[in-house]
């Protein structure tokens, strides 16, 4: 096609696309849109107070320093505990704006997982690989006709996931075993 | 699965409610995969969610126990400068943990640190201001839907500024990238080419490993270049979705000198419901039409491993209660 002024001809004109298509075009006018234009004050939103009540904090409720003060609703779920709670809470003086907040709240995330993994071998309800990562659902789900045959991007690296994944507990495991024979032959 | 005490008041207008279906998204896999900063073991995920009202703060107007409620993914509390504004995304009372970010049910403590629907049941803050009566003639599995996905893809498709006859690309061929499609045709599009191709999907072994496994980037930004990739100069590209704070290796050179025009942001569902509710009663939108998996609330691993590794077809899974 030559660069030429005109938008090219579409295969289908829009009385053929209204034909159809149910509902074609019927958000056509631009203006006429939910979300156009994009700021408007003219929609009651149900909030009967100009400034909500405060909701009581109970226990330190960690907050962005871009924040003047803890909003009036937070949310409580699961607050920082452990060396992930004090690594977190440690992200929480760096601004949003910095690196550094995201990064360690990040590995805040990985120590956090292996805490619970940790926790889990001292409790009555250990972790369980099988159960609770749900790969049982391999057979369930038709695991090999889902991927075989099949036209799926993700399948160029899927071979490498369970290395991935069970790699870092097959580390762990295997240094668990070293040091535990290097203490026995010290004792010997 | 853990067991949870019952969520309480801790708000006046807060409500409790039971919840009767909630649903996967694909931005779950985000939490799922690790890929969201500040998503603490023990939190419940599920930011799609309808239910019965079983409790009602002090200050609570709208709503009385029993009541059926359709929740939007967001908090927000009706009253600060951006809900004000119809921004309710953006809300600046609800998230104490992130300024760039309003509140979501279940989505990490970077959302604000509320556990979410993938419950029996959750805290609903600001009862007055989110949550929906579902309208009688509408079905269970269809407001689910509008809680995110649809109002997500139809919003994203808004965001595209379409004029009648434009070409539409939509990457992503989940839910929200098949609303986005549908909900182009019904804002005057001309042609629709949908990609299945969304922001999990790693484009090569390398961005796989060092963005979702390793964590080393703040995700693939592959399917975001395709979209600046392939717009035309002067176009548009909207980004919907769910992305951590920091992002890396976007042709944003690419974007600066075709002259493009990028737009995004979390929806503000309940702005959308009401033209929404129009559609879906008129037969244009059919949200359930998309729902593949229904999936007991004592096997969401095995749900969340099947949505993880796309088995047996899913494209949407909804959670229904435990039998018990």
């Amino acid at each position: 096609m030559p660069y030429t002024a005109d938008k090219p001809q579409p295969k289908e004109t829009s009385e053929q696309l209204r034909a159809r298509i149910p509902g074609w075009g019927v958000d056509l006018d631009p203006k006429d849109r939910p979300s156009v234009p994009r700021e408007r004050r003219d929609r009651p939103t149900g909030a009967h107070w100009e400034f909500p009540e405060r909701q009581e904090e109970k226990v330190p409720r960690e907050r962005s320093i871009e924040h003047k003060f803890l909003t009036p609703v937070f949310g409580t779920s699961t607050p920082p505990a452990g060396v992930s709670g004090t690594l977190r809470r440690f992200a929480y003086r760096y601004s949003e704006g910095r690196a550094a907040h995201w990064l360690i709240l990040l590995a805040a995330d990985r120590v956090n997982a292996w805490e619970a993994h940790l926790g889990s071998f001292v409790s009555l309800h250990p972790d369980n690989p099988i159960t609770e990562t749900g790969v049982l659902s391999e057979f369930s789900g038709h695991g090999v006709r889902s991927r075989f045959g099949k036209k799926r991007a993700d399948l160029a690296h899927q071979w490498i996931d369970p290395a991935l994944v069970a790699g870092p507990w097959i580390l762990a495991g295997a240094a668990v075993v070293a040091i535990a024979r290097n203490l026995r032959r010290h004792k010997a | 699965m853990e067991e949870k005490d019952i969520p309480k008041v801790e708000h006046p207008n807060d409500a409790i409610a039971r919840v009767s279906l909630a649903a996967t998204c694909g931005s779950d896999l985000h939490l799922y995969h690790g890929m969201m900063p500040d998503t603490r073991v023990g939190m419940t995920f599920g930011h799609e969610f309808v239910g019965t009202v079983h409790e009602v703060g002090s200050s609570g107007q709208n709503l009385k126990p029993g009541d059926r409620v359709m929740v939007p993914f967001n908090i927000f509390c009706g009253s600060c400068y951006f809900c004000a504004r119809g921004l309710y995304s953006n809300c600046h009372n609800v998230n104490a943990n992130a300024t760039a970010v309003g509140g979501i049910y279940g989505y990490s403590h970077t959302c604000g640190g509320y556990d979410g629907g993938q419950s029996e049941y959750v805290r609903v803050p600001f009862a007055d201001v989110g949550p929906s009566l579902i309208p009688e003639w509408m079905d269970e599995e269809d407001a689910v839907l509008l809680t995110d996905a649809v109002a997500t893809g139809y919003f994203g498709a808004q965001l595209g500024d379409i004029s009648e006859g434009d070409t539409v690309v939509v990457f992503g061929a989940g839910p929200v990238g098949l609303f986005a499609a549908k909900s182009s045709w019904l804002m005057g599009a001309g042609r629709v080419v949908i990609d299945a191709v969304g922001a999990e999907a790693d484009g090569n072994l390398t961005q796989h490993v060092t963005s979702s496994q390793l964590k080393l980037q703040g995700g693939s930004p592959v399917a975001l270049n395709w979209a600046i990739d392939s717009v035309r100069k002067g176009g548009t590209v909207s980004v919907m979705g769910a992305y951590g704070p920091m992002f890396s290796a976007v042709k944003f050179g690419d974007a600066v000198n075709k002259g493009l025009t990028l737009r995004m942001n979390q929806c503000p569902v309940k702005r959308q419901w009401p033209r929404l509710f129009e559609h879906v009663r008129n037969g244009y939108l059919k949200p359930s039409d998309i729902v593949t998996h229904r999936i007991p609330l004592e096997h969401i691993a095995e749900g969340y491993h099947m949505f993880s590794a796309k088995l047996d077809g899913i494209i949407k899974p909804l959670i229904v209660p435990s039998a018990s």
